[in-house]
């Protein structure tokens, strides 16, 4: 179940207009009550989709948990920029183990809450694309399959920011990380089968599984609501911005996020138990293009010439995720997707 | 309550009876019989409360016992060899935020190639993790060794290994004392943690620390293990007040007070060593052994009071360090730095290779005769060695020493070629 859109305001978004809305249905960011679970002052880079993906989930689960949380934390940028000690920002007890391993942390803390009786305080587990899908895959796997009552919160920027922007399994085709520079016949990351972390969480058939971006901090927040009412192992993937990374101004970071979502880039969905059960439907089509050319991470495929063929396979995956996912509903089509839709 | 039982049976019901919280379990061969047990207990009801995990790798078992840890429950994991080394990342992390995890390691061989058979190589890796290392000479010393391993962690916030060794003493069935409940309860202490992740107390566990003060919590850590020079003897000391039997402690001397010659060994050896020593003091030869019960951490001091009167120390180890030769000599070294004693390393016992009584009168007989040079590789089948030099040198394409070796000695894979 994702929040009820309001169409009367912004278009597909609650960035917006929260004094429109009657006071149960705000945002809990927007709240004075909120949890700021991670406070000011840590070390992100300006317009880090991350931290701001990472205060809404948090702030979400700490309202719906009346603040009785405990989090674990994968390395990366999230647990680095967050703690170099004294200065912590950290408003809920938090622990950070190793890279891989936050998964199985969770588990050991749901564990310990189990003997000692408590069932009160919940556990949330979080990573990087990094210490989710690669080297935190075993221990995440291995968390769905016992159904451990973890809720885990992917925080994808798509490469290994911290150290630097390297490829991940998560970075896409023709994506410039620096280990998968821009040169040669297919600059970029190459063209393999992908890896869709939510989709293989939905396939260990655990009871909730959600992906969201930073550009809908509303669905991002109902998601993380949602998931807390659930026990059993959950998982949410939250596409989150990395300027750094993606070579996109600051200020651009919710902007390339909705890029990501209208040109059916990032499908945005929920499951449970196997089944994906609701999807957020593109309301203006674009093409793939306006998300490659906003980011110098896929400049390449523009300059110094333009390579169609590459913008091409781009916009075939889009298109399979929109086929897919139903991502579109027929009547709801607009020009531009018709467009796309005859260019591919 | 006396038992005939195998050790692994009593090491599980002696953990049972510590009341652990979670118990977090991978198998491995010789491991797998504990964490049998304890499931058992666990699904029966019998230990309880408590949440054995089922994970899916070492390196999530000693996870899950570091988030459970942190929560402020008693943890246990046991593993060996391969497992041992594909938890040392999180072995590190969790002696780095001094969480007083236990742990059993059924000490095996490590690979290539792979051998599941008794020797101390998986353990002796860890020396540096900041784990405790205790090890334990017998099944009796296993289950009290336990017991004082729990208090010796929580009273100083750092994890303990207990290093028994695989099949040797795991599958062994032999008649051993299993405490009562009662006692145990009355000896062991409720886990009271240093740190706790609470939501009514948040704390920040494991921030980033740069060179600012990487060093002091290094140090701190280091300190504290230095601490359990203390600790040891006096949890052993209570043990034996409370059991009314001395078990566990830094070093063991065996007829060694007025001894020409010391062996020094750790673990299950140390009995057939004892054996030869007796049979050697009854034809009056000076012989005693000094056996090394904690090795982390390093007893320098007082292994130093317990040789320094001898000619030469032999010590007889279960590990080799490729590079160098022997691990726990090079701190036997270490610790009779200055003294006119000459110090011999055996190496015995490899990937299961029995070490036998007559081996070892012959390596006592060469030492106190002044035959002993070097590193000494106990019971080496140096044609074996030299016969796969021989096809080293012969063609470059000479394929995989393990698989040319066992040919050679006709086991397995021999054919017609
Ligand atoms: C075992 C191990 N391997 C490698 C590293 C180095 N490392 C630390 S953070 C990181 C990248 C994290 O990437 P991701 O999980 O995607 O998080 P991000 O920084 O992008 O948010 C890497 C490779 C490490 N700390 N531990
Ligand atoms: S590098 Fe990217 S993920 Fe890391 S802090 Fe900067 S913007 Fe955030
Ligand atoms: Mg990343």
């Amino acid at each position: 179940m994702t929040a009820t859109r309001l169409k009367y305001f912004q278009t597909g978004s609650f960035a917006a207009g929260n004094r429109l809305v009657n006071p149960e249905s705000r945002s809990v960011q927007s709240g004075a009550e909120r949890a700021n679970a991670i406070t000011c002052g840590h070390r992100a880079c300006q317009g880090c989709g991350e931290a701001l993906g990472a205060r809404y989930a948090l702030d979400a689960a700490m309202r719906a948990t009346g603040g009785d949380l405990i989090a674990a934390n994968a390395t990366g940028c999230l647990e680095v920029f967050s703690t170099p000690y004294p200065e912590s920002s950290w408003q809920l007890p938090w622990i950070h183990s190793l890279f891989g391993n936050a998964a199985a942390v969770s588990t050991g803390i749901a564990a310990a809450l189990r003997a000692k009786g408590n069932t009160h305080t919940r556990v949330v587990g979080q990573g990087g694309d990094g210490g989710t899908v690669d080297i935190g895959f075993a221990c995440l796997s291995g968390m769905f399959e016992r159904d451990d009552d973890v809720l885990f919160i992917c925080y994808d920027n798509e490469a290994y920011m911290n150290t630097g922007v390297q490829r991940s399994g998560a970075t896409p085709p023709a994506a410039f990380t620096t280990t998968t520079q821009a040169v040669g016949e297919e600059p970029g990351a190459p063209w393999g089968q992908g890896k869709s972390a939510p989709l293989i969480a939905l396939a260990h058939e655990i009871p909730y599984v959600a992906t969201a971006t930073i550009a809908d901090l509303r669905d991002l927040e109902a998601k993380v609501q949602r998931a807390m009412s659930i026990r059993g192992a959950r998982y949410i993937h939250v596409l989150v911005t990395c300027p750094l990374g993606w070579g996109t101004p600051s200020s651009d970071s919710l902007r390339v996020a909705r890029l990501a979502v209208e040109t059916g880039i990032f499908p945005v969905w929920e499951g449970a138990y196997g089944d994906v059960t609701a999807v957020t439907k593109i309301r203006h089509r674009l093409p793939v293009e306006d998300y490659l050319q906003a980011q110098t991470r896929f400049r390449h495929l523009f300059k110094p010439r333009r390579r169609d063929a590459l913008i091409e396979r781009v916009q075939a995956r889009a298109d399979r995720n929109i086929r897919r996912f139903g991502l579109i509903d027929p009547v709801e089509y607009d020009p531009v997707a018709l467009h796309v839709e005859g260019g591919s | 309550m006396l038992e005939q039982i195998e050790g692994s049976q009593a090491v599980a019901r002696t953990v049972a009876m510590c009341r652990p919280e979670v118990i977090c379990a991978y198998p491995i061969s010789p491991q797998t019989h504990i964490v049998e047990g304890l499931s058992r207990l666990v699904k029966a009801g019998e230990l309880r409360p408590c949440e054995f995990v089922n994970v899916e790798s070492e390196y999530a078992a000693m996870s899950v016992a570091i988030g459970a840890s942190a929560t402020g429950a008693r943890s246990y994991t046991a593993t060996a060899s391969q497992g041992l080394l594909y938890m040392a990342e999180a072995l590190y992390n969790a002696s780095g935020l001094g969480l007083p995890i236990v742990m059993t390691v059924a000490n095996r061989a490590l690979g290539a190639p792979i051998n599941i058979w008794n020797d101390h190589s998986d353990s002796m890796s860890q020396r540096d993790s900041g784990w405790i290392q205790l090890y334990v000479e017998s099944n009796q010393e296993a289950v009290d060794v336990h017991l004082q391993a729990f208090r010796i962690a929580e009273t100083l916030s750092l994890p303990v290994m207990v290093c028994m060794d695989g099949f040797i003493l795991t599958h062994a069935v032999e008649r051993v004392e299993l405490p009562e409940p009662e006692q145990v309860d009355a000896f062991l202490p409720p886990y009271e943690p240093r740190q706790l992740l609470d939501p009514a107390e948040p704390m920040t566990i494991g921030a980033m620390v740069g060179p600012e003060a990487y060093t002091e919590v290094r140090y701190l850590a280091h300190y504290k293990q230095m601490q359990a020079l203390d600790v040891i003897p006096e949890v052993a000391a209570a043990f034996e007040q409370r059991f009314g039997r001395s078990s566990g402690g830094l070093l063991r001397s065996y007829r060694s007070d007025d001894a020409e010659t010391i062996v020094v060994a750790l673990g299950s050896v140390l009995g057939t060593i004892e054996d030869v020593i007796d049979e050697l003091r009854d034809q009056g030869v000076s012989i005693g052994a000094l056996g090394i019960r904690t090795f982390r951490p390093w007893p320098s001091e007082e292994v130093r009071s317990a040789l320094e009167h001898a000619k030469r120390v032999i010590v007889v180890e279960k590990a080799l360090s490729i590079g160098i030769g022997g691990i726990v000599s090079q701190n036997v070294h270490g610790a009779l730095e200055g003294t006119a004693v000459t110090i011999h390393t055996a190496i015995a016992g490899l990937g299961g290779r029995p070490i036998t009584k007559s081996s070892l009168r012959r390596l006592f007989a060469d030492g106190i005769a002044g035959e002993l040079t070097g590193t000494t590789f106990v019971d080496l089948d140096h044609s074996l060695v030299d016969g796969e030099s021989e096809r080293m040198m012969q063609t470059r394409r000479s394929g995989p020493h393990a698989e040319n070796m066992l040919r050679d000695v006709g086991i397995v894979g021999a054919g017609p070629v």
